[in-house]
């Protein structure tokens, strides 16, 4: 019993930082859609600052004041990137601006290296509360018991700013219809302002409230990324007090899986989350999105036509190109293309589900390295032949996406991309805590590819031909009855739904298709390095087939294919400079700012407007 | 004459609320029916039960004698019944004709095929239906630029695409100009007269409800109230009271004139 107690004390506080960043999180998407995947950075930067303000500041009042006015700096944070890197792009697509959002978190990261170094920092004990105390007999720090008395001050605090206030009413109505706020008045644009900088001042309070208890280090926006969307999610999007139970919920269970079960920490957040959208679909105090009649928001994509003539020998031209390079290319060539491709593949398996079936996956990762892993978990438990095991990873993969699929494909919008990310992360954290078999963060070694296959050049080749099939069947299928169906179902659900198409059904096999050449583009990595780890499966991989694709451009067939190509090319250049993510997040923004199409929709529309393509039937 | 559409004692509650009421009707073979009421009487809640978007809570649907009951959309259309939308429901990323193409795929099962190129598939029937709403000449515009009237005419074809015993219109008018009304319910009743279909619509438009439908229903309050033709219809003080008020605001003053 007093186990018990001390247990859910420790979950209690910590649920304190977890919420209010969660909180801000919510309040965001609530009123201005975007999913904003920079929060973790925002947290990061707030822990930082908090750390370095507590160098200088003495004592009690210096530690608590270093914690608001760190959530202040990160507030002031928030609107900058508000007003220079959002507002040009609220009008593109939807979520096209979580695109910005991760160049964002590319530009933070290099800059609190630069600022703040490499080591992890220990956070500095809060003065006058470093010991603990005893509760029925189980010690717990001081620190735990007043943040359990100070979150539920500032939880209340919010809800009298959002029930009471003209502010509160204002977010709230925005939340619900923003079209109609704009219409009675409101200047939307200072309101999403605000509220993105409230947003963001309270992940920073989060960072700073967690610094004695957790310190501050470069990984720690990525790993609060995971548990604040499961928390969001799981309270309902927009909720306030979802998130508070959420928090709670996710923290308790965290402390007693920690006693309990150790190996099933990670995973068990995600369980929790998969388990309440089952049974509520937008999450405990969520409400059901309305969505929009058609899949895709802003100007419908263009009738798609089997490629020109010209097109096809330009293509056939490049491929030719590609296949001379062991001619004239270096062996670091042959890596960085054969690199290159695979990821190609994966970004185009992604942009199927999300272009033509305008199904938005935050977990593909899973596919790829799950893909990956089935090959190197035959090769490496059964001793299977490299043959076997690269015939049989895309069908495992397939088979996991079908699954995930299945319940996924329940849900709509943002908690449809929130259970794809939650799936993705629990195979991930499967893999990552199943050490006996898995090999954990040792990952699996010697994966390597069969004897006639083991030379560059061979693998290069090899790879040339598996991803250049991939691609052109992935796009041959866009033009198919099957691919139609799938646009039908995005464009209209209801009409198709009322000619015959099961929607779902079509989706599902969809789903397991991309998952199907997910899992072949994992199947071609591991054997071209030889082995895999979780970081594969993690949400970072997944963001990167995402981001490229919304960059190419999710309206044109071509978009997944040339953004990774465009991207990562750019990346294997810039990595050998020491701020590579810095280059690279400034460069995200810019294209994102310049180029709401993406890049072949804007360059498409560019040639339009010069006159050297044709405009067709406007 | 023959009922192809019938429905029996076809009720839906939307909790403490009956929507619609104990609704028995038939559709005859051949015939255009019309639906009228006024705003809230039950036409859609009527309609969408009829074509699968929601269950009844009481109540028979029956096509050709066979129960439809409670059938998903999909289903209940490949029973042989189409439907055309109030707001319409098109393939924004595709041409007109390619919308229609959709519709000829799954009405001959071949939308799980991976091989052929969707858009050479059963391009001639869907011109020929296009050509059948005078629509031909637009086949291959991109259907999000067409003007409202013409994505009407479009859907009309769609909804014709796997030759249905029974056609829906919800609203088929509504949002276009007057003289395109009179035009969409022309060729509507052509096609019934030339292809033997029966179509029941919804309308708000009297006009249009009175020159073509062959007999009348009309909806208040969840209930059948009245039924015949146009000119019964006319005639029916129920009707005038539903849709004029019943007078009685009125009446006393026009006995003080009088006096």
């Amino acid at each position: 019993m007093e186990f018990f107690v001390a247990q859910v004390l420790t979950g209690l506080a910590n649920a304190s930082s977890l919420f209010l960043v969660a909180c801000g999180l919510s309040l965001i998407f609530g009123v201005t859609r975007i999913v904003n995947f920079a929060h973790g950075s925002l947290y990061m930067i707030g822990a930082y600052t908090g750390y370095s303000l507590m160098q200088v500041l003495p004592g009690a009042v210096g530690f608590w004041g270093s914690i608001l006015i760190a959530g202040l700096v990160v507030g002031l944070v928030g609107l900058l990137i508000e007003i220079l890197v959002l507002r040009p792009v609220y009008r593109a697509p939807e979520l096209f601006q979580l695109v910005a959002t991760f160049g964002v978190i590319l530009v933070i990261q290099d800059l609190a290296l630069l600022i703040w170094g490499p080591e992890d920092l220990l956070g500095p004990r809060a003065p006058g509360l470093r010991g603990v105390v005893r509760i029925m007999g189980e010690p717990i720090p001081k620190y735990d018991i007043a943040l359990l008395i100070i979150t539920p001050f500032v939880a209340v605090a919010l809800w009298y700013l959002i029930t009471k206030t003209r502010l509160g009413v204002l977010v709230r109505a925005a939340t619900q219809d923003r079209e109609m706020v704009g219409a009675l008045g409101v200047n939307q644009s200072w309101l999403f302002t605000g509220v993105f900088a409230l947003g963001s001042a309270l992940a920073g309070l989060g960072g700073a409230l967690q610094l004695p208890k957790g310190g501050a280090d470069l990984l720690m926006d990525f790993n609060i990324l995971a548990p604040v969307f499961v928390v969001v999610v799981i309270g309902g999007m927009g909720s306030l007090p979802g998130a508070y139970l959420a928090a709670i919920i996710i923290s308790v269970l965290n402390v007693f899986g920690v006693s309990y079960l150790p190996e099933s920490t990670l995973v068990l957040m995600f369980v929790v989350m998969i388990v309440v959208l089952m049974i509520r679909p937008y999450g405990l105090f969520g409400r059901e999105e309305v969505a929009g009649e058609h899949g895709q928001v802003g100007e419908p994509e263009r009738p798609i036509k089997p490629a020109s003539n010209t097109v096809r020998m330009v293509v056939a031209a490049g491929l030719v190109l590609l296949a001379l390079l062991p001619l004239y290319g270096s062996h670091f060539s042959l890596v960085l293309i054969t690199d290159v491709l695979i990821f190609c593949l994966f970004a185009a398996s992604l942009h199927f589900l999300l272009g033509t079936g305008g199904l938005v996956s935050f977990g593909h990762a899973a596919y790829y390295g799950g893909g990956a892993y089935v090959a190197a978990l035959l090769v490496t438990h059964v001793n299977s032949p490299m043959e076997l095991a690269f015939l049989l990873a895309p069908v495992g993969a397939g088979l996991v996406a079908l699954a995930i699929g299945w319940v996924c494909l329940r849900l709509t919008g943002v908690y449809f991309a929130m259970l794809t990310l939650a799936f993705a992360q629990l195979i991930w954290s499967l893999v990552f805590q199943w050490g006996d078999v898995t090999g954990g963060d040792d990952g699996l070694v010697n994966i390597w590819p069969a004897e006639w296959l083991k030379a560059t050049t061979v693998y290069f080749y090899f790879t040339l031909v598996i991803a250049v099939s991939g691609i052109l069947i992935l796009r041959h299928v866009a033009h198919s009855p099957f691919g139609y169906a799938l646009r039908a179902a995005r464009d209209s659900e209801r009409q198709a739904e009322a000619t015959g198409i099961d929607t779902r059904k079509v989706r599902l096999l969809a789903f397991g298709f991309a998952g199907f050449m997910g899992g072949l583009a994992g199947a071609l990595f591991v054997f071209s390095k030889g082995s895999v780890f979780p970081n594969e499966l993690e949400i970072a991989r997944s963001f990167d087939a995402l981001i490229v694709v919304f960059l190419g451009g999710v309206k044109t067939l071509a978009g997944g294919v040339v953004g990774a190509g465009f991207f990562k090319g750019i990346e294997e250049v810039l990595i050998r400079f020491e701020y590579w993510r810095l280059l690279m997040g400034l460069l995200i923004i810019f294209v994102v700012i310049a180029a709401p199409d993406g890049v072949v929709g804007s360059l498409r529309k560019g040639l339009e407007r010069v006159g050297l393509r044709k405009v067709e039937d406007q | 004459m023959s009922a192809v559409l019938e429905t029996r004692g076809l009720t839906r509650h939307f909790g403490a609320i009956v929507a619609v009421d104990d609704v028995s009707f038939q559709l005859h073979r051949g015939e255009l029916l019309a639906l009228i009421g006024p705003n809230g009487a039950g036409k859609s809640t009527c309609f969408n039960m009829l074509m699968g978007q929601l269950k009844p809570t009481e109540g028979q649907v029956l096509l050709d004698g066979e129960e439809i009951t409670g059938l998903l959309p999909r289903q209940v259309w490949r029973k042989g019944v189409g439907r055309t939308f109030q707001i319409t429901a098109t393939y924004a990323s595709m041409t007109v004709v390619e919308n229609v193409q959709m519709a000829l795929l799954s009405h001959h099962g071949e939308i799980l095929r991976f091989l052929p190129f969707a858009t050479r598939q059963y391009r001639e029937e869907a011109l020929a239906l296009l050509d059948l709403v005078s629509m031909a000449d637009q086949a291959d515009r991109h259907c999000a630029v067409l003007a409202y009237g013409d994505l009407k005419r479009m859907e009309l074809a769609i909804a014709l695409a796997h030759d249905p015993k029974v056609l829906l219109m919800d609203e088929p008018t509504a949002g276009m100009a007057p003289k395109e009304r009179v035009g969409l319910m022309k060729l509507t009743a052509d096609i019934v007269r030339s292809k033997g279909v029966s179509v029941l619509f919804t309308e708000h438009d009297m006009d249009v409800v009175f020159a073509h439908s062959h007999r009348i229903m009309v909806l208040n309050r969840g209930a059948l109230i009245a039924e015949g033709t146009a000119e019964e219809i006319r005639t029916n003080t129920t009707v005038q009271e539903v849709y004029l008020g019943g007078g009685t605001v009125f009446a006393d003053e026009g006995g003080a004139a009088h006096a």
